[in-house]
């Protein structure tokens, strides 16, 4: 007699001992060690700590090697261990005009207080495969600088001298936090920002490009990137006042945006604002013009109808984890249903044929 | 009698360019009243601003609803306001497409409304769908046919019957007859004439044809500028003009 | 695994969780959203799921996972070990002896008591989703009652199919108000959710949970002359003989030979176990059957 095969208990153990082998590969080659990913596939392990919500290069770099290179799978291993750590309380706000620049660029202006820093930047290098990185070697050490003493002001201040480009209103208010709480719709901006700066990088990135294509085009200037290395701070009420806890390597970009003015404001520029852990400026520039775009009705701006204009479809569509999951799920098992689409596709055919057969037999019999 | 809507100095500004301002009508149960002027001279702003559609900036619409006598419903809550457009109010749009479904059929379209108001009994919905389309003069077979497959006439005489569906006590109604050829227009013109006798539909249709206002209209509004110049009669409007601007409107028609 | 909390989530969230079932038990068939933590299985996996399992599960519970109604299909293996080792809580695959059982897209055959919790995985909680994407806007028409569209739906379906073509996730309406996604069990199910167990619904990735309390009306959408029809395979269950279970349908051979058996695994032994035999069975009760390499 036959029984139906289905997948069981020692089927998922088999794959998952055929998973780690081959994540393993050729054992006749060295291992990599966690502080190998972290100190050489840096980018990856700050994308992992950005997207994953949780800055700890040696998670992030172990999360890089058990997913075998796959960030989002990394990404989705961070999401799933932050779920489970208690949380004591709250920093207070990094003050990013304090930062310790590795790098601090403005396109808006030639020169400026502070300083062009480059950095370590793949900006202006030849895209050309280095096949000397091929062989093991030692790297030429770069020249090195006095480091600035005093805070480097954000770009923007100057602007904000002249009264020219639009003001933040500081705030008290404690922000929502998107992990705490359910996200709903229209969402202020704090909630926006914090779903944009965990949001996918090749999602959010392509949204930005739609804004530059035409799709809610905003004239966006990169009036600052910065990054580098900012104190994070936090009272201790047995304390009674605010310690040092560590440090954090960020990326800001503050964008500068033309536009017309409106009914109550005149014309001035408005920002955008991109912040993300670790160096990922890519991420950061995107965020900041995804963010210009989606505050077109506080600006008082039209909408368009574009997508990056629409906070649901940005919003609900960022995030990789949840998007990566609802997709690959359509790879269970949905024979149930399946069957009951079997049972009425099947039936309506049958009706449908009926009634053919009834129509043919009516005119034979008008003949 | 008292008046079905009785509107009172209804406001609307863009910035610091008036929309509208200063109107007040009554209407009456039965009564068409039409509303004319040039583009940009507030009259879409102000059916809108009665049809709960814009904020206004100022005035009362006050409705004489079944169950609690008059009602201002720019003071309704949404859901009043709402459950009143799918029941005692009908808004039928410039282009066919803003009132329509257009990925759902004919049938679909007519019967929404009166799914929206309980009716469950298939047979019943169809059959009154295929009656109305036949009052818009739109061919039975056609009741599964998607909007998208109809011609611009088509789609507006199944707007309309996808509003009167239901026996609505107020229909607004935006240049009903705009962007359809001479012809078409003419044989729609000739349909909502007989509907409106028929039905004894109380409604505000705004135009800048004054041959529709002459058809449908009891009585008239004339606005320039967001400002009402003149009102009256249909007719006397027509025939005898006061305002310098209503003599030029009228003049600028041929005289059929 | 020790390092985790009883049932991996912390006891702040669990409290949350069950404040938003409790809501949801307060209001049937209305979706409460609630701050969906990242699980350890992926989005659309049962997520919603797991976490309102966790928050409603006591060490003495005893636990069944079924996925297309049988315990033994991937999914629902790797979810009830998840709680084997975060929870440690007893497993089951008989429906009788579980005190909360989670679902992927059925309801047990069997009558579930009023000391059950079904738990059902949602992917898409939202009934009007695909008829309005917007959720500002589906909310809107929940909180007005606004179901015409709805019944368009239904209308077309009828007009070009002759008959309401909706298969799995059948809409309800539960209580006479809420219209509900009962997620996408077979409408085969939809008249069983008028039972004496708690059904509460999770749906992580979509931050909701929603739930109907035992005894509750719940009524699948028809015209008055289209009425619901709850179907399913015209056959027996080529094992046990039943007729009265939703049958799965394999495929045999490549010559057309097929056989037609319980979706319900634990169903479908309980019944063979004393003493049914269809068309394909054997007198001696089998095991599950071989598992997959």
């Amino acid at each position: 007699m036959y029984v139906a095969v289905k997948g069981g208990e020692r089927a998922i153990d088999n794959a998952h001992a055929w998973l780690a082998e081959e994540r393993r590969g050729d054992t006749s080659i060295a291992e990599m060690s966690l502080a190998q990913i972290r100190e050489q596939l840096k980018l990856a392990v700050n994308r992992v700590m950005a997207e994953g919500s949780l800055n700890d290069p040696d998670l992030a770099a172990l999360a890089i090697k058990q997913s075998r290179g796959d960030l989002i799978e990394a990404i989705f291993l961070i999401r799933a261990y932050r779920t489970t750590l208690p949380r004591f309380g709250n920093s207070r706000p990094v003050e990013t005009a304090e930062m310790a620049c590795d790098r601090r660029i403005s396109a808006t202006f030639k020169d400026v207080p502070g300083g062009q820093v480059l950095g370590p930047t793949f900006d202006y290098t030849h895209r050309l495969l280095d096949f000397k990185l091929a062989a093991e070697g030692e790297v030429a050490e770069a020249p090195k600088a006095e480091p600035r003493r005093e805070p480097t002001p954000h770009v923007t201040s100057f602007l904000r001298g002249e009264d020219i480009i639009q003001s933040e209103e500081a705030s008290e208010a404690t922000p929502k936090d998107i992990t705490r709480e359910p996200m709903s719709f229209p969402a202020d901006r704090a909630t926006r920002l914090q779903t944009l700066t965990r949001g996918d990088e090749g999602f959010v990135l392509g949204m930005a490009y739609s804004t530059q294509r035409g799709y809610a085009r905003n004239h966006a200037f990169v009036g600052e990137l910065r990054i580098g290395t900012v104190a994070v701070e936090m009272d201790i009420p047995e304390l009674g006042f605010a310690i040092e806890i560590g440090e954090v390597e960020l990326t800001e970009c503050e964008t500068v945006n033309q536009f017309k003015g409106s009914k109550t404001e005149p014309p001035q520029f408005t920002r955008g604002y991109g912040l993300v852990f670790g160096q990922s400026e890519r991420k950061a520039i995107s965020m900041a013009l995804v963010d210009r775009a989606l505050r077109w009705k506080e600006l008082g701006e039209d909408n368009l109808g574009a997508a990056a204009q629409d906070e649901e479809f940005v919003l609900s569509h960022c995030d990789n984890i949840q998007a990566t999951g609802f997709l690959e799920h359509i790879k269970l098992p949905h024979y149930v249903d399946f069957q009951s689409e079997l049972e009425l596709v099947r039936k309506l055919r049958r009706e449908a044929e009926a009634a053919r057969a009834a129509a043919a037999q009516a005119r034979e019999a008008a003949e | 009698m008292h008046p079905l809507l009785k509107v009172n100095n209804i406001k609307k500004m863009y910035g610091h360019r008036i929309g509208c301002t200063d109107v007040s009508f009554d209407l009456y149960p039965g009564e068409v009243m039409g509303i004319v002027g040039e583009s940009g001279s507030g009259k879409s702003t102000l059916l809108n601003c009665l049809a709960g559609h814009l904020e206004t900036d100022g005035g009362e619409v006050i409705f004489d609803t079944l169950d609690r006598g008059p009602v201002d419903t720019l003071k309704m809550s949404e859901p009043e306001r709402r459950m009143l457009g799918r029941t005692d109010w009908a808004f039928v749009h410039q282009h066919a497409r803003d009132g329509l479904r257009m990925s759902v059929s004919a049938g679909g379209n007519i019967g929404e409304r009166l799914m929206a108001v309980g009716d469950r009994h298939y047979g019943n919905i169809r059959d009154r769908a295929i009656d109305w389309l036949d009052r818009v003069e739109i061919d039975e077979s056609r009741v599964d046919d998607r909007p998208t497959a109809f011609s611009g006439g088509m789609q507006q005489r199944l707007q309309i019957a996808r509003n009167l569906v239901t026996g609505p006590r107020l229909v607004f109604m935006d240049e009903p007859t705009g962007g359809l050829d001479v012809s078409v227009q003419a044989r729609l013109l000739d349909l909502l004439r007989g509907l409106v006798r028929e039905m004894g539909l109380s409604a505000i249709i705004v135009t800048h044809d004054l041959a529709v206002v002459r058809l449908l209209a009891d009585r008239l509004m004339v606005m320039k500028s967001g400002h009402v110049v003149e009102t009256g009669l249909t007719d006397q409007v027509l025939d005898d003009p006061q305002h310098a601007y209503t003599q030029l409107l009228v003049s600028s028609v041929l005289q059929v | 695994m020790s390092d985790y909390n009883f049932a991996y989530l912390d006891e702040q969230t669990k409290r949350m969780i069950r404040r938003a079932i409790l809501k949801g038990l307060a209001i049937p068939g209305y979706q409460v959203p609630f701050a969906s933590r990242e699980m350890p299985m992926p989005y659309g996996w049962g997520t919603g799921g797991v976490q309102v399992s966790a928050a409603t599960l006591t060490p003495e519970d005893t636990l069944k996972v079924i996925d297309q109604g049988a315990d033994d299909t991937t999914n629902a293996v790797s979810i009830r070990k998840f709680f084997e080792r975060t929870a440690g809580v007893a497993t089951t695959e008989e429906t009788e002896k579980a005190s909360i059982i989670q679902t992927r897209h059925r309801i047990p055959e069997a009558d579930l008591r009023e000391d059950q919790i079904l738990v059902y995985q949602v992917p898409i909680p939202e009934p009007l989703r695909f008829l309005e994407p917007r959720e500002t806007e589906t909310r809107k028409m929940h909180a007005l009652e606004e179901y015409g569209l709805m019944h368009v739906k239904l209308y077309e379906d009828i007009s070009q199919h002759g008959a309401i073509a909706t298969s799995y996730a059948y809409p309800v309406k539960v209580e006479g108000r809420y219209v509900m996604d009962p997620s996408p069990i077979p409408k085969f199910d939809n008249p069983k959710m008028e039972m004496a167990a708690i059904q509460l619904f999770g749906a992580g990735r979509e931050q909701r949970i929603y739930a109907v309390p035992p005894y509750t009306k719940v009524v699948s959408l028809d015209f008055e002359d289209y009425p619901f029809e709850a179907t399913k395979a015209e056959h027996p269950c080529d094992l046990c003989a039943a007729e009265d279970s939703y049958l799965d349908e394999v495929i045999l051979d490549d010559q057309g030979g097929r056989m037609f058996v319980c979706s319900d695994t634990d169903y479908c032994r309980t019944r063979r176990e004393a003493g049914h035999v269809g068309r394909l069975g054997t007198e001696t009760p089998l095991q599950t059957g071989p598992e997959a390499a």
